[in-house]
């Protein structure tokens, strides 16, 4: 209270032009209105460009039937379905490559990271080349050269490399085999939710126990038993069922079984060995950040170099490494997006053909930053969450 | 305030600038490639000059840009280019939805099927389960989807953006079959495979899965350059009914044909009717040529490509190209 009076008390009465209140407020007020009118201005002249031009404008077209064929899909679609349908399936396509990138660049960033401050020299050196050699070419040109490579040297369906009769390696993708589908495949589904909950449960388990008794316990191990051991043993009392469905040549290509086609490894492929080379950086610097005492105090304890990698410099790690691995996890996506030049059908490759087919270039592309923005900031809003979750409590 | 951004017609814009910005293929030996010289050559390109030809006089004055078929009608929607000259198929949806209109047909093509002889197809009936490449965002993708379905047949397509990348993957044999207008898989049958490959190993199959006519496209709007650009194709088509050709176009303007001296200016009316220099067809016809002179010299038998007149032979030869009279 004394202190409102106060502040209120001892302002000194001056000309509202020279109140660095009402100022401000004045500047503010004209930047907004600045801002605004430039924004209307860009709308209304694009919308008076587009009646005159005769442009159909709205979202009306996303209803209308699409034409034409997506050749790797997650979901049913055919040309009948509707232009929404196929942005939806580039979407679920980008979430795909997405997904498995962060995945999989994160656990390759981290080892070849960890590799690069190895005492083993060669190895050190090996880790230190894939850096430099990933991280400064474009990506694109990553992708051009995984995706000439597929499809240029490997060989056509009727001369796939056959690797033991099972996967069949050919310029039109990886084939393998996979079960006939069968009523005991949902039942295992679940056998696996309820061994990944058990295995969690176990690990909280154990380490609670070893902070009561001092006394460890295999977590890991029984962890990885019970996820893949579970779905084993539903499978077995379910009769075990082992009809597979086999690729083999008829026609043109392969039928049966199921494919991994080129476009998606080469832009997986491409996405994870360039984004990798940044986390390795990341990780890299992330450990050595931390003080060297806390390793010498880990191999003082006698923990093994695993181990206090594990339990000790990571985890310590970690709060240096995530706020920038998220920006790695916010290009991987959007730079999946890359894949319209090397044929993988995305969301970009969808929207464009949706364009093409409606000339409603605006809306198509406010939907395609609507959808990046959505994803980045799901990613974002996670990643901060799973910052504040590690920080340093202090206590 | 609205509407600034466009000057004023796109006529004027393109008379003020001196030279006309054209949007063609990139790189499609026999309608749009630049040659060794960086000239760029091909009947869509002579499209352009003679555009140019009638507007200034000079069919040099073009500035070409190559277009993927995804960036074309954006660059011409946004005013990046003047016209599009780059095999765009005059559609119901292009002539109005899109905004666009439409010169007169320069080609009539249809969508055909490049197979590798290897593979012994005879028939596009034949194409089932097979991966056809294809370029994204054009007719051709719409009419594949139609015809498969329509066949009750299935296939798998490998879509890339540049039409250089799906011609590769075509040749590395990640698809069987490349779809594409039939002029362009001439084109790219006689330009592009690779060594050891050669023009001969692929055939065209027979079947043409839909009409494809080529035109000139502009911004809806400006009906005097469309007049423009529509009359300078058919200036051409009517000298070759006419017997004018580049290399006797100034002994013709002693000719007492009234039609020839109208074409030529000779009798003046049409070029101040389009408003442009009365010599204006003497000028395309001198330095661009007459339609059959552009079509032997890049896609017919003086090229590689070897494309029979077909569809495009003059009416009174059993084809489609047809000038309305210039009067």
């Amino acid at each position: 209270m004394a202190v409102e009076t106060l502040g209120s008390s001892t302002r000194p009465k001056v000309a509202p032009w020279n109140d660095p209140v009402v100022r401000g407020w004045i500047f503010q007020i004209v930047v907004v209105g600045l801002v605004g009118l430039l924004a209307w201005f860009l709308v209304s002249n694009t919308l008076d460009n587009l009646a005159r031009q005769k442009i159909a404008s709205g979202y009306d077209y996303l209803h209308h039937e699409a034409g034409f064929q997506i050749g790797d899909t997650m979901i049913p679609y055919s040309p009948a379905d509707t232009y929404a349908r196929a942005i939806l399936v580039g979407m679920l396509n980008t979430l795909k490559v997405s997904v498995l990138g962060i995945v999989l660049c994160t656990i390759l960033g981290t080892l070849i990271g960890i590799g690069r401050l190895s005492p083993n020299w060669l190895l050190a050196k090996i880790c230190e080349w894939y850096v430099e050699c990933f991280r400064n070419v474009p990506l694109l040109l990553w992708l051009f050269l995984f995706y000439k490579i597929i499809s240029e040297s490997f060989p056509g369906p009727r001369q796939a490399i056959s690797v033991l009769g099972t996967l069949f390696l050919s310029n039109r993708g990886l084939y393998f085999p996979v079960p006939v589908p069968n009523p005991i495949h949902a039942w295992m589904g679940l056998a696996l939710l309820v061994g990944v909950a058990a295995a969690v449960a176990v690990k909280r388990w154990a380490r609670k126990r070893q902070d009561a008794t001092g006394l460890p316990f295999p977590a890991i191990r029984t962890g990885i038993a019970l996820v893949i051991g579970l779905p084993l043993v539903v499978w077995l009392l379910g009769g075990a069922p082992h009809e597979m469905s086999w690729p083999v040549v008829k026609g043109f290509n392969f039928q049966g079984g199921s494919v991994i086609q080129p476009e998606f490894t080469a832009l997986l492929f491409g996405l994870v060995v360039y984004t990798s080379a940044f986390v390795a950086e990341i990780v890299r610097s992330g450990i050595l950040a931390i003080n060297r005492g806390q390793g010498e105090a880990a191999a003082a304890l006698g923990l093994s170099r695993g181990q206090s990698m594990r339990l000790v410099l990571l985890p310590q790690a970690l709060r240096v490494i995530i706020p920038p691995m998220t920006s790695q996890y916010l290009s991987i996506t959007k730079n999946s997006s890359l894949a319209i030049a090397i044929g993988y059908p995305d969301l970009v490759a969808a929207v464009n053909v949706t364009i093409n087919q409606t000339g409603q270039a605006i809306e198509n592309v406010l939907i395609i930053m609507a959808a990046y923005l959505t994803v980045s900031l799901g990613i974002s809003a996670f990643m901060n969450w799973y910052n504040k979750r590690i920080a340093l409590r202090e206590r | 305030m609205a509407g600034t951004a466009w000057a004023g017609k796109d006529l004027d814009t393109v008379k003020a600038r001196g030279q006309l910005v054209c949007g063609v293929m990139e790189g499609t030996a026999g309608f749009a490639l630049a040659n060794s010289q960086g000239k760029w050559e091909g009947l869509d390109v002579d499209v352009c000059r003679a555009v140019a030809a009638a507007l200034f006089g000079d069919s040099e004055k073009v500035k070409y840009v190559p277009l993927s078929s995804q960036q074309r009608f954006t660059a011409l929607q946004s005013g990046e280019v003047d016209m599009l000259s780059n095999n765009t198929t005059w559609t119901l949806t292009r002539d109005t939805a899109l905004g666009l209109d439409f010169g007169a047909v320069t080609y009539y093509d249809g969508q055909g099927f490049l197979v590798n002889k290897k593979l012994g197809v005879k028939s596009a009936k034949e194409l089932n389960g097979a991966t056809v490449c294809v370029a994204p965002g054009t007719t051709t993708e719409l009419n594949l989807a139609d015809y498969f379905r329509a066949n009750k047949m299935t296939f798998k397509p490998v879509v890339i953006e540049k039409v250089n990348e799906v011609r590769a993957a075509f040749f590395a044999g990640r698809c069987d079959v490349y779809t594409n207008d039939t002029s362009s898989l001439y084109a790219t049958r006689a330009a592009n495979p690779p060594p050891p490959l050669t023009p001969d190993d692929f055939v065209v199959l027979p079947e043409i899965i839909s009409k494809e006519p080529l035109a000139p496209a502009f911004r809806h709007g400006d009906n005097q350059f469309g007049d423009i650009i529509r009359w300078s194709q058919y200036a051409m088509v009517e000298a070759e009914e006419d017997g004018i050709t580049s290399k006797n176009v100034d002994e013709m303007l002693k000719s007492n044909n009234p039609t020839i001296k109208r074409l030529l200016g000779v009798t003046p009316g049409m070029g101040k009717a389009l408003g442009v220099d009365e010599k204006w067809a003497y000028n395309i016809i001198k330095q661009v040529g007459n339609y059959g002179e552009s079509f032997e010299r890049n896609i017919g038998s003086g090229s590689p490509l070897k494309i029979k007149r077909g569809l495009n032979a003059l009416w009174k030869d059993g084809g489609l190209q047809y000038a309305m009279p210039i009067r």
